[in-house]
């Protein structure tokens, strides 16, 4: 029982959607499905919110290493839950709604949870991940040796795609005669780069897709016909 | 023969601070100094550029800014002229994103682009007639499925609450099937490769896609039969912007009004900086493997 | 005071000092930002009780005048620009939560520990916000109650829509998932994730066969010997597309022969499986050099953020 109901509800609802796709009579059916996705998506967030609030308070009531650091988040998401569900500092767009105080786009530009967006969450998400501008640097001068014939290839193609990718590319004209009419179009580099991308890294990942591809629509049949019932977790 | 043996000693213990220093000046150097750089035009870009070109005026082209802060600084530049050559050809524009945090990214492509530059003059981009913002639509890829059947079924209400019935622009669109283009400069999931999945492909909707540098050897197996173009990266962002510079000039041309080729004098320096610890972490390898085996 | 310690001490007191110069000697201001006032009046209209817009020069500050103010962003130059405190203080904030991050280069600090915290509770936060009134209060109040959501929230809701309370079932499958927190009742809780798992499964299912298997194929099929027309009518071996065609042809099937593992990769299919290894090693170098632009241009945004609209040094 625990487990053969949400399995049939798979079942139903994944078999409908591949029958709404061939069928036009059955769109109506898929389109209700997918209303009904958002809406319970959006509230596996809020259970998601609500266990990282959990975790967070068990740490902090166990005392355990590092507690202070879960009170900050807890409290950055109790702010920013409250500024942003309350509009603080957000007015109606039109004068006709001057009169519903909650009527403005809760992200609108100068509220306080725009604030929040603009100054808090934008700068430290975005120079978290600039950091590995200087770690992949890091990794190019201690990893990548040419060791063997993949390494080399690796290595030849990392270092002709990264000159192809600025106008670098065009010191190799130096090197070579100008055209009959004078131009230095002639772009080996950039030619190259080009060749590059179209052939060789354009198969080799497409033989990649073809392999996802087939174990995507594999797994998804398997979870249809009840197969795979790994997503349910274990018994309880 | 001894001071050689002592650098190559020091460069193989060498603390990775220092590297991390000089990529910052790499990059910080060009932008103090102002340095940019514009580009040639590849192909997979190029075809997007003429394909707005082509299409007449007034054509209904939907705009999904995919991306959040992580990868703005690559995508916003791409949404900026991808915007504004919509707004020079005089398309109808509609807006939406899938990603809840590139709401305020849509907004601010909004505010400079069609509000700033092209709301103004003897015909100006009127909101709801010209052009609307369809905003967040929840759900990840099956809210771009969701498009494809029904856009009041996925968001029946515009950005600022307004009824999607009541704004001409609405009228007579129904779904992602009635758009003659869709553009999204995205990154991640749900992105470019969804909406191949779920909308380009399946219902036969010409779609182009910008995409960061690390997505983009993923998309690069639907160019050119499941997407019209490709722009890829800050490179591409860049094509984009000289194209446009080359094709309106005025305003175009101004630095100002190009974010991606101010970014492409850093670029240089730090790929010019790549390339040599590549090659300096090779010479390295092999006077360590020339030591030991002279030694053995 | 150990060395380290005495040489951090001194770069935090040489940085404060030329910031605060910099902050007293700036023609331009250190992050200051300027906002301009969008005012948004209406006057009540007396027989419908509906605000209506101002007419075109009327004053707003008549009776029965109600104002809102927006602030928008505006350049310092633009007339009427004041200075926004709030921005401005964002603006440090940015910055200097900016170089907490920048400090893990050095090694891992309390700094961006902290930092790290705060992000954790205001995305996962955002999150809540943004599902909350996209889809709670867009979706599902609108359908539940019209003139709830009429009243408090979204004006524009036609005054004809009925309750539909068949958004009930998803609200009610929805919240079973907090019965995990039950253990008696956990089981509920797999109810809606079957839901989410098979919507996503049977979509896929269709969409990747068609779009990342069957186009791909089709994509692949290319004639090995192209023909073109030359100028006379006649026709040209097309040695460029011919090759280029055949390298795609022998790279995507030697990659495949690769990640085809039921039969062992020995004599000819071992050969043909090292060409595939070779044509994916160069696809990961291309891969890798192009994370490389991306990862370069991030670090570009941020440091012409503290260059540009924090200390002022320089006009993008």
């Amino acid at each position: 029982m625990s487990k053969t109901v949400p399995v049939i509800i798979a079942s139903l609802v994944g078999f409908l959607m591949i029958f709404a796709f061939f069928s036009p009579q059955l769109l109506w059916l898929r389109q209700t499905a997918e209303d009904w996705f958002a809406i319970i998506t959006t509230i596996a967030m809020i259970y998601g919110g609500l266990t990282l609030c959990f975790h967070h308070l068990k740490k902090i009531s166990d005392s355990e290493a590092g507690w202070g650091f879960s009170a900050v988040t807890l409290l950055a998401f109790g702010v920013t839950v409250i500024v942003g569900m309350l509009k603080i500092g957000v007015v109606p767009e039109t004068a006709r709604n001057l009169n519903h105080p909650w009527s403005g786009p809760f992200l609108q530009e100068g509220g306080a949870f725009w604030w929040i967006y603009q100054y808090l969450f934008s700068p430290v998400v975005s120079t978290m991940f600039a950091l590995l501008a200087f770690y992949v640097a890091s990794a190019a001068f201690r990893a990548f040796r040419a060791k063997n014939v993949e390494a080399i290839l690796l290595l030849v193609t990392a270092l002709i795609v990264l000159l192809g990718q600025t106008k670098d590319r065009e010191i190799t004209t130096l090197f070579l005669p100008a055209m009959t009419d004078g131009s230095t179009s002639y772009l080996p580099i950039a030619d190259l780069t080009e060749f590059i991308r179209k052939t060789i890294v354009t198969s080799g990942q497409r033989a990649i897709m073809i392999g996802v591809a087939l174990g995507v629509v594999a797994t998804s049949l398997r979870i249809l016909l009840g197969l795979d019932r790994s997503y349910l977790g274990g018994d309880e | 023969m001894s001071s050689s043996v002592t650098i190559l000693d020091r460069l193989n213990v060498l603390d990775r601070r220092w590297i991390f220093l000089a990529m910052a000046l790499a990059v910080a150097a060009p932008i103090l100094l102002g340095i940019g750089s514009d580009e040639s035009p590849s192909p997979p870009t190029k075809r997007l550029f003429d394909r707005l070109e082509e299409l007449p005026e007034g054509s209904r082209i939907l705009m999904a800014i995919d991306f959040d802060p992580n990868s703005a600084a690559e995508l916003s530049p791409m949404a900026l002229a991808f915007t504004r050559h919509c707004c020079l050809r005089r398309h109808k524009i509609y807006f939406v994103t899938t990603w809840g945090t590139g709401v305020p990214l849509l907004d601010a492509t909004i505010k400079t682009v069609v509000q700033s530059e092209f709301g103004r003059g003897d015909r100006p981009y009127q909101y709801g007639i010209d052009y609307v913002n369809l905003g967040f639509v929840a759900g990840d890829a099956v809210a771009i499925s969701q498009l494809t059947s029904d856009i009041r079924k996925a968001r029946s209400q515009d950005m600022q609450g307004t009824s999607l019935d009541s704004l001409p622009v609405m009228n007579d669109v129904v779904s992602l099937q009635d758009m003659q283009l869709l553009i999204t400069p995205s990154a991640g999931f749900p992105g470019a490769k969804e909406w191949v999945q779920y909308a380009g492909t399946p219902y036969k909707i010409p779609l182009a896609a910008g995409c960061t540098g690390v997505q983009s050897t993923q998309l690069f197996p639907y160019y050119p039969d499941q997407l019209v173009g490709l722009v890829t990266g800050i490179r591409g962002a860049n094509e984009y912007e000289s194209m446009l510079a080359s094709k309106y000039p005025v305003p175009y041309a101004e630095m100002s009004k190009r974010p991606a080729s101010l970014r492409g004098g850093p670029q240089r320096w730090a790929h010019r900086l790549m390339i040599s610890l590549i090659v300096l972490g090779n010479a390295i390898h092999f006077a360590n493997r020339y030591r030991r085996s002279s030694h053995s | 005071m150990n060395r380290e310690t005495t040489i951090w001490t001194l770069l935090f007191i040489v940085g404060g000092l030329s910031l605060a110069y910099h902050v007293q000697s700036s023609e331009r201001g250190v992050g200051q930002q300027f906002v301009i006032p969008v005012e948004i009046a209406g006057r009540v209209d007396a027989a419908t009780g509906v605000i209506v817009p101002l007419g075109a020069g009327e004053s707003t500050e008549g009776e029965g005048v109600i104002k809102g103010v927006r602030y928008d962003k505006a350049g310092r130059e633009t007339s009427q620009a004041v200075y926004s405190l709030s921005r401005t203080i964002g603006v440090w904030v940015a910055a200097i939560l900016t170089l907490c991050v920048f400090s893990y280069l050095y090694r891992d600090n309390p700094f961006y520990k902290l930092v790290e915290s705060i992000i954790v509770g205001v995305s996962a936060g955002y999150w809540i916000v943004q599902y909350g009134w996209t889809v709670l209060v867009s979706k599902v109040l609108v359908k539940l109650s019209p003139d709830l959501a009429r009243y408090a929230f979204l004006p524009e809701t036609p005054v004809d829509a009925k309750p539909e309370y068949l958004y009930l079932i998803p609200v009610i499958l929805g919240c079973l998932i907090f019965c995990r927190l039950i253990p008696k009742a956990a089981w509920l809780g797999r109810w809606p994730l079957a839901f989410i798992v098979g919507t996503t499964a049977g979509l896929k299912l269709i969409l990747f066969l068609n779009a990342d298997f069957v186009r791909q194929i089709r994509s692949t099929i290319l004639p090995l010997v192209v023909l073109s027309t030359n100028a006379s009518g006649g026709s040209d071996f097309d040695w460029k597309q011919s090759i280029q065609n055949l390298v795609i042809v022998v790279s995507v099937l030697s990659s495949l022969t690769y990640f085809y593992f039921s039969v062992e990769h020995k004599g000819w299919v071992g050969r043909i499986s090292r060409v595939g290894i070779w044509v994916l090693m160069i696809s990961f170098g291309a891969s890798f050099a192009l994370t490389v632009m991306g990862r370069i241009t991030l670090l570009t945004m941020r440091l012409q953020f503290l260059f540009d609209d924090w200390l002022g040094l320089v006009r993008m």
